[in-house]
């Protein structure tokens, strides 16, 4: 049963139509909670160095272990079960995800705004300097800042942000500038309210819309950047492998046909990654004033 | 026209300039080249005299005024790791990276488009459906993932294909090819395909809507109206009025393409400029890094401008008032 009356409600039926998107939307869901909660339920501790069967190492999928339980889902090279392995990726995977991409679109959001706000030089400082950025591609930034910044996953969070604040400071000045020029904007500023409020409680929630759309995006490309850096060695430090990694160090055995080290953390990606962009491309089409019926 | 070129090239030179400082102060900051470059049991004169050569003792701001001179007279140093001029390394590895982004990007046009046009056509078909499917997964898929799959599929379980390197080489002009040869071509295939995915899927949506939008269009109308045929009306006019996007977004993204052949070549082996720069980070090798991510920032700034003065030469309105 869903409220039709409010604009929540309205969303939530229209969204529920879609049925791809819907099963999208419970798979990000799970994932998420399945990610956040595995601490509570996985079976090994993968980075307890001490737990870990060298002796286990790099056995396939279903092997029973020295410790008398099963390997669902094999071993990697340092006798790591994979399954445990790769719930703790995910949490790592979507926590750095959403951080990013929470960070990314304040700062983002905040300089499209202001910038619409002021106007003038300011507004051509910013946003010279944001499109600037926009024509380099996100992965090079996030390279060299990940290689100048040393591992660790706040460095890690900071070249995304930096990587990718830019679109969300674009989408906000698109939005900003069409909400400023309207009367609800001239009213509030003839109140004795200060310029901050103005723009972070009128205008800023005016612009929402198409800035969530751009978030959704971005934490999925959150996600697949962190996994690329990973992947290349440039992002988290080994002790606490994210999923990116553990494709990385799965590469070199998967020659010699032991592929479940590198796969079963690529799916597992795949499919959140994948699950995102489906509820982000049914929001945006929701959102999109052209596309209504 | 005149005010405006020169304009933009003012805010290219300003660009370029920030830019070297960022690079600058950025590579700065990566590790300490000194351990590097000398081993740790030579005396402590040896030490110190390799530092004084580089000039590691001057201050940082020297350090940078000194950068900016051999950067103009383009002379970015030796290798610390080949010991050879680094312009001469980074030119011995470009034509490899040319070559797989070249490819990467004309297949994904030649496929992209037609399939794009087709899914624009035909929106509620099957296969328009199973073609906007792989879209999205083309979205969605990191490109070392789709690299590792196609090694997993072409290279191991059936063989058919190489999993790295380049394969035999043909020279022309002095300047290795991979594409001349059977081998080669055998061991191009896999990395542009796996370069190329992103791009499809791009190239497919451009192309799907160019094609929903023409197809309402006045323009197609009034040609079927002349008792054209489908073929020809599609081929003719839609074609050539949806191409102005697709060149543009086909030009922006060689330069993407070529950045992010940086993981491409790093999977397959490929032994162009990706590939030199990861090994350059992990090594610390700082004229390399430079000198990389100048060219990068030289070429992306090149491309941008190109598309400005191309935009203003063709609409009249971006050359006057705000520029």
């Amino acid at each position: 049963m869903t409220d039709r009356s409010t604009p929540l409600g309205r969303f939530w039926s229209e969204f529920r139509e879609n049925r791809i998107a819907l099963v999208a939307l419970w798979v990000v869901v799970v994932i998420s909670a399945l990610a956040v909660l595995a601490p509570l339920y996985a079976p090994q501790d993968p980075y307890d160095i001490g737990k870990l069967v060298l002796t286990d190492a790099r056995r396939p999928p279903g092997h029973v272990g020295v410790g008398g339980y099963t390997y669902w889902l094999g071993t990697d090279a340092q006798g790591r079960d994979l399954l445990s392995a790769i719930l703790y990726g995910l949490r790592i995977s979507v926590q750095i995800g959403i951080a990013a991409g929470a960070i990314a679109f304040a700062v983002g959001g905040t300089m499209g705004a202001v910038a619409a706000f002021l106007g003038g030089r300011t507004e051509i400082l910013i946003m010279r300097f944001v499109d600037m950025q926009l024509s380099f591609p996100a992965i090079l930034l996030a390279l060299v800042l990940s290689a100048v910044l040393g591992q660790g996953k706040w460095q890690l969070i900071a070249a995304l942000v930096a990587a990718q604040y830019a679109y969300f400071a674009r989408t906000a000045h698109g939005a900003a500038s069409a909400e400023r020029a309207k009367e609800y904007i001239e009213a509030a500023l003839s109140t004795p309210l200060s310029s901050r409020a103005v723009v972070f409680r009128h205008l800023l929630p005016n612009c929402m819309p198409p800035l969530i759309v751009v978030a959704t995006v971005q934490v999925a490309n959150s996600i697949a950047l962190e996994a690329t850096l990973s992947f290349l060695g440039l992002g988290l430090p080994v002790t606490e492998p994210s999923l990116g990694m553990l494709i990385a160090n799965g590469f070199q055995y998967m020659l010699s046909g032991r592929y479940w080290i590198s796969i079963y953390p690529g799916v597992a990606l795949i499919v959140l990654i994948l699950a995102i962009n489906l509820v982000g491309d049914q929001i945006r089409d929701q959102l999109n004033p052209r596309l209504k019926r | 026209m005149l005010g405006f070129l020169i304009q933009r090239i003012l805010q290219a030179v300003v660009v370029m300039l920030a830019i070297s400082a960022l690079v600058f102060v950025g590579v700065f900051a990566v590790g300490n080249p000194i351990d590097v470059l000398i081993s740790p049991d030579v005396t402590q004169q040896i030490r110190l005299d390799t530092i004084a050569r580089y000039g590691f003792d001057q201050p940082l701001w020297k350090q940078y005024l000194a950068f900016l001179d051999r950067l103009v007279r383009a002379d970015f140093g030796r290798s610390f790791v080949f010991n050879m001029p680094v312009l001469d390394l980074i030119l011995s590895r470009l034509p490899a990276t040319l070559e797989l982004t070249l490819a990467a990007v004309l297949g994904a046009t030649l496929l992209g488009v037609p399939l794009g046009m087709y899914a624009g056509y035909k929106p509620d078909s099957l296969v328009s459906k199973a073609i906007m499917g792989l879209s999205i997964l083309g979205f969605s898929v990191p490109t070392f993932w789709i690299g590792l799959i196609l090694i997993l599929v072409f290279a191991v379980n059936l063989g058919w294909l190489p999993a790295g390197g380049r394969g035999a080489t043909v020279p022309i002009l002095g300047v290795e090819w991979s594409f001349l040869t059977a081998e080669g071509l055998k061991h191009l295939l896999l990395p542009a395909l796996t370069l190329s995915l992103f791009r499809l899927a791009l190239m497919i949506r451009l192309a799907r809507a160019g094609m929903r939008e023409a197809i309402l269009s006045d323009y197609v109308k009034f040609a079927r109206a002349q008792g054209l045929s489908e073929g020809k009306v599609i081929g003719g006019h839609v074609l050539k009025n949806i191409s102005i996007p697709i060149v543009t977004v086909f030009g922006l993204e060689f330069g993407a393409t070529l950045a992010f052949a940086v993981v491409t070549e790093t999977i397959f082996s490929w032994p162009g400029l990706g590939k030199l720069i990861i090994d350059s980070i992990q090594s610390l090798d700082r004229p390399v890094m430079v000198a990389y991510l100048m060219l990068v920032a030289f070429l992306f700034i090149m491309i941008n401008f190109l598309v400005d003065i191309a935009y203003a030469a063709l609409d009249p309105r971006l050359r006057t008032g705000r520029a």
